[in-house]
């Protein structure tokens, strides 16, 4: 079967392949000559449906590991018992031609090997050193209607991630999902997988409805800190929100969607005075752009001036604890006037506070062009955003990538 | 101005409506025939730098309102189509290569011409050392 660009790169829909789509990608990763500096590349994703019978073997429960596995072999293939589905089009209706290659392109199978080489693949073109790896479908997980199908499979994807695909792959990272819906089982998952090789971090997905000012998360927020790892809120969107009901637009219910949750749940922390309680507890927040930020600072600020009294464990502005949190800048808004720009970048500390993000192979992805070819960066502001800032609030060691020599990030550099 | 003629293919090998890609130096071109004329585009999106022309090519989507100003639905314009990044669905128009939402962005275009049963693009370069299309974040107004 044949697809539109078929004619010069004879790519039929069988030979989709991640380096044919991004080979761009990699004449600006030659040209700007990433191979120079550490790039690592703080949020992108995989799809764990694509190893969906891996995962499921990890599922504990024998009554839902059943219901899974079931659904893995026969039926319809909707997914709807284990993982929730959200009406939306990320694809733009077929326009972005990656989300109908994928299912074609050829990997190995089993052991993690497709999720780790797809991965691979699009790190190689862009340049990247390091990722830290998140998963598509499990963003909507905590909107689950069982509690406990969402602690089981997220139990089961961890085990996974850091038994199959984090020990294989030392260039790539990740973060294991909080089941935030339950305390308990929050506690108990930051307590088992935080020491595992390959962990930088703890996932929190921002769509759900559980506080993050909750008593019952006080012992975990102090373990991660003593752990000395960021908790990452990761943003998504819930058009069947209520709050959505009244747009009929997926780029609305987008928009808002993956900075609303992420600022709500943002504001809430700063106001209940937690980062006074845990004030070396390293927060980054993900996929939510980044013009929200100057946004909720002015906001808070603003009415916290006149309404201290309703946040008496503040010592100091909110703006001033949001200065000192982290940031993913995938999908980075480019206005006209860059001045806007390099307003936010001041308000964020983005020399030190800001970390490049692709969020590949979403529709919004964006390259390390993205910030390598700002006219309003130093040279060392651009390598921090691209890969010491993450490298620093990562703990990530990059024996890595000496190792492997230089091009570190060349075409076929690790891939199996 | 001296020009190379770059071979596309043959006239029966393009018909209406297709697109043909073809190597040039670091770059590419892409060649299209709509509505029995021809277009030439280098292959690359002003955008973030992706292979426009790989995308699909699809005409305008507008919206069709009833007298009163209602809403009625969205329909098809089968008279002006465009060509739309793979990437991240930036679209073009196809007859002129201005991206729709700001004419500040365009696809580099090439001349073509149709000569003894032939296809060819006229390019003032021999051979593109580099990409020659600055990606969006290096063309904003700024300073450093």
């Amino acid at each position: 079967m044949k697809f539109p660009n078929s004619d010069y790169h004879m790519m039929e829909i069988e030979d989709a392949d991640t380096t044919k789509i991004l080979a761009n990608a990699a004449k600006q990763r030659d040209e700007r000559r990433f191979q120079d500096f550490l790039i690592v590349d703080a949020d992108c994703h995989h799809y764990e449906t694509e190893s969906l019978k891996e995962i499921i073997d990890f599922i504990e429960d024998p009554v839902l590991k059943q219901r899974a596995k079931l659904e893995t072999q026969t039926g319809t293939g909707v997914i709807t018992s284990i993982l929730p589905g959200r009406a939306g089009m990320q694809n733009l209706s077929g326009r972005i031609t990656r989300y109908s290659l994928r299912k074609a392109e050829k990997t190995d199978t089993g052991n993690g090997r497709r999720a780790a080489q797809l991965t691979l693949r699009s790190m190689n073109a862009m340049g990247v050193d390091y990722c830290c790896l998140f998963p598509t479908p499990m963003v909507s997980l905590g909107l689950h209607p069982e509690p406990e199908m969402e602690n089981q499979f997220s139990w089961a994807y961890n085990r996974w991630l850091t038994e199959v695909l984090l020990p294989s792959e030392p260039r790539i990272k990740a973060m294991p999902y909080l089941p935030f819906n339950d305390p308990e089982a929050t506690y108990r998952t930051v307590k088992e997988f935080g020491h595992r090789k390959g962990v930088v971090g703890f996932l929190m997905v921002t769509v759900r409805y559980k506080p993050v000012y909750d008593n019952a998360f006080m012992k975990t927020y102090s373990l991660i800190e003593e752990m000395g790892k960021p908790l990452a809120f990761h943003a998504a969107y819930n058009w069947a929100d209520r709050m959505f009901s009244t747009t009929n637009k997926f780029i609305v219910a987008h928009a808002f969607g993956f900075f609303i949750f992420n600022a709500l749940a943002c504001a809430n922390w700063v106001v209940n005075g937690l980062p006074e309680r845990f004030p070396k507890l390293k927060l980054i927040w993900i996929e939510s752009g980044l013009a929200w930020i100057p946004w909720l600072m002015q906001r808070l600020d603003n009415e916290y001036k006149m309404r201290s009294s309703e946040c008496p464990a503040l010592k100091r502005l909110p703006s001033e604890y949001m200065r000192e949190m982290f940031y993913t800048t995938q999908p980075m808004e480019l206005p006209e006037d860059l001045s806007v720009l390099e307003s936010t970048f001041k308000m964020v500390n983005a020399e030190t506070q800001l970390l490049w993000a692709s969020d590949y192979p979403h529709w919004d992805m964006d390259l390390p062009s993205k910030i390598y070819d700002l006219p309003i960066l130093s040279e060392q502001a651009k390598r921090n955003i691209l890969g010491e800032n993450a490298r620093r609030v990562f703990g990530l060691g990059v024996d890595d990538r000496a190792a492997q020599g230089a091009p570190v990030n060349g075409p076929a550099a690790s891939v199996r | 101005m001296t020009y190379t003629e770059l071979f596309v293919s043959t006239s029966a090998a393009l018909k209406d409506g297709e697109r043909k890609i073809i190597p040039f130096g670091e770059t590419e071109i892409a060649v299209y025939r709509m509505d029995g004329k021809l277009y030439g585009y280098e292959n690359l999106c002003p955008h973030q730098g992706g292979p426009a022309c790989e995308g699909l090519t699809m005409p305008k989507v507008e919206e069709v309102l009833a007298p009163d100003k209602t809403f009625e639905r969205h329909r098809f314009n089968y008279d002006e189509w465009h060509i739309v990044c793979p990437w991240h669905g930036w679209e073009y128009k196809l007859k002129t290569g201005e991206y729709v939402v700001n004419r500040k962005f365009r696809l580099k275009a090439f001349e073509v011409i149709e000569r003894g049963g032939n296809i060819y693009v006229l390019a003032t370069e021999k051979q593109p050392q580099r990409l020659s299309v600055p990606t969006e974040a290096s063309q904003s107004s700024g300073r450093k």
